[in-house]
């Protein structure tokens, strides 16, 4: 059978996924037009004001981070095609079809709840709020596959340190987009919606949990949660929450989907751990796309140095 | 008869389908990010819609009064141990490249592994008894009654999928709901009395004498097998 290696595909190929995606952004941009939407020049390639930046859209000044792995890269078109966003479907090929109704543009986030200056943040400025960074991070899905994506964010400590939390500040609790008419996987009930994760505080101050607006260099494609996202690389690929609306500082750990979905198999911490089973199958190895042979999965995803130490003198297991 | 055996063949190709698709996926490159998922899943979504078919057979049989459609009932079940099979393969070889004590790990842990697993091996006795020689050898009734296990694997399938999937249950109760309605058929027919006969179940209206007869020997007419 002929499955290919990541060394097989060519660079050329990321360039024709930039061009398909623009090609639906268009056809996308003229039937809004065609539909007598007003809002936004339409122009061959680019839908503006209805639809978003649109997707390849490059991103300027980004910066590389020693927080990086040199691991090889998941191609392109893996990590824009192979998701899991049950607002558009629960199929992993579902979001990168059916994404396109996702309107990016305007688009808040509000910051608010236990903090000084709470605020209701447009993207754009949003963007602004630190210099972008390259973060190169593995992804581990609770479904046991992982792949290595090159991010484009700024650290959420960032975020944290404008707004200044108060003292009752524990948590921190993220809330996606509830939008039936653009997120139509939100018409059924697979999940309790909306999509809300949680953080507690100081793994949201840590270095390594980033607010993603981008990856491989360019803007983020909508089925990888755009327009803003959070990344928590040593954690199971759900708690990296997508296409953020609200970010809110509480003092009691929030409910996430997960946890209401199924209390037994998802906890809030959720550390990718080889030692601590879902309890329906093992998370002792994990498939990297693009790999053939399963790898060992690694406690907290391979960034122990960096976090185990938030954890020190927790029982892994039962706060899993 | 001859006409049967003239559609056979192209039933046969047809449901070659999903391998040949999966071949052809494979050969483009269009299996997706991750692959041997799609191998597993796509296999083992075949295996669950051939057993339907196979136990539709009886109740369109019924429904319609198209006898002969009997004639394919072995051809589709061979094929859903066929695509079994596949799946066990895929499980064993692609995913677990023949890790024993992982595989054994899984089996003994995971629940919807022992399920499948299990589901599996009570189809292998079903296929292996598949001949017109093993239903000679068996005796009609026994026979029977061993394949009556084919309702177990087929619910054994769904549940291995129903345990499986995260959040979204929807198209294991589809394939269940499936299931357990050609199960009530099956089970209110029996009820009603209705002679699951010797004719009902063959198609065979002749005596049970020469050629015709020797495929379903074993089968007295009279006997306890053609009441039900």
């Amino acid at each position: 059978m002929l499955i290919k290696r990541p060394s097989d595909i060519k660079s050329s190929e990321i360039t024709d996924q930039g061009q398909y995606l623009n090609r639906r952004q268009f056809i996308y941009g003229a039937s809004l037009t065609a539909a007598g939407i007003a809002g936004g020049l339409v122009l061959p390639g680019i839908a503006l004001g209805a639809a978003g930046p649109e997707a390849g859209t490059k991103l300027d000044g980004v910066g590389k981070s020693p927080l990086s792995t040199d691991e090889k890269k998941t191609p392109l078109k893996d990590v824009t095609s192979y998701n899991n966003f049950y607002e558009f479907g629960t199929d992993k090929y579902s979001p990168s079809k059916y994404a396109k109704t996702l309107v990016t543009r305007p688009w808040t986030v509000a910051v608010e709840g236990e903090v000084k200056h709470a605020k209701e943040y447009d993207i754009d400025e949003l963007m602004k709020l630190a210099p972008l960074e390259e973060r190169v991070y593995r992804l581990r899905c609770v479904e046991a596959w992982s792949m290595v994506i090159p991010w484009v964010g700024f650290p959420l400590s960032a975020l944290i340190r404008r707004v200044e939390p108060t003292s009752k500040a524990k948590f921190v609790e993220f809330t996606t987009l509830h939008d039936q008419d653009q997120m139509p996987g939100q018409y059924r009930g697979v999940l309790d919606w909306p999509y809300v994760e949680g953080l507690r505080i100081d793994e949201a101050a840590h270095p390594l949990t980033i607010l993603a607006v981008g990856l491989y260099g360019q803007i983020l494609p909508n089925q990888n949660g755009a327009p803003i996202r959070l990344v928590v690389p040593w954690k199971y690929g759900f708690k990296s929450i997508k296409s953020i609306v609200r970010v809110r500082f509480v003092e009691e750990p929030p409910k996430t989907a997960w946890m209401k979905a199924s209390p037994r198999e998802y906890g809030f911490y959720s550390n990718v751990n080889p030692e601590v089973d879902h309890p329906r199958w093992s998370q002792a190895t994990e498939r990297r796309i693009g790999e053939f042979r399963k790898r060992k999965t690694i406690l907290f995803n391979g960034y122990a140095d960096q976090v185990a130490k938030l954890y020190e003198g927790m029982d892994l297991a039962a706060y899993f | 008869m001859e006409s049967v055996a003239a559609i056979k063949i192209p039933v046969f190709v047809a449901c070659l389908y999903p391998l040949i698709r999966l071949a052809w996926l494979a050969a483009y490159d269009n299996l997706g990010a991750n692959p041997i998922e799609f191998i597993t899943r796509s296999t083992g979504t075949w295996t669950l819609v051939f057993l339907t078919l196979t136990l539709a057979v009886t109740p369109l049989r019924r429904l319609s009064g198209y006898q002969a459609a009997i004639r394919f009932r072995r051809m589709l079940g061979l094929f859903a141990f066929f695509y079994a099979s596949l799946h066990l393969v895929t499980y064993i070889w692609l995913d677990q490249f023949f890790a024993l004590m992982d595989m054994a790990a899984d089996v003994m842990k995971r629940p919807f592994i022992t399920v499948g697993f299990f589901s599996f091996l009570l189809l292998v006795p079903l296929a292996l008894t598949s001949t017109s020689g093993m239903i000679r050898r068996l005796g009609g009734r026994r026979w029977l009654w061993l394949h009556r296990l084919v309702y177990v694997a087929s619910l054994g399938g769904v549940v291995h999928f129903l345990w499986l999937v995260k959040a979204d249950i929807r198209e294991p109760l589809i394939y269940g709901s499936i299931v357990a309605l050609l199960l009530a058929f099956r089970v209110a027919a029996a009820m009603r009395g209705v002679r699951t006969s010797l004719l009902a179940r063959t198609g065979r209206r002749a005596p049970l004498v020469g050629k015709v007869g020797e495929e379903s020997s074993g089968l007295k007419k009279g006997s306890e097998l053609t009441h039900n």
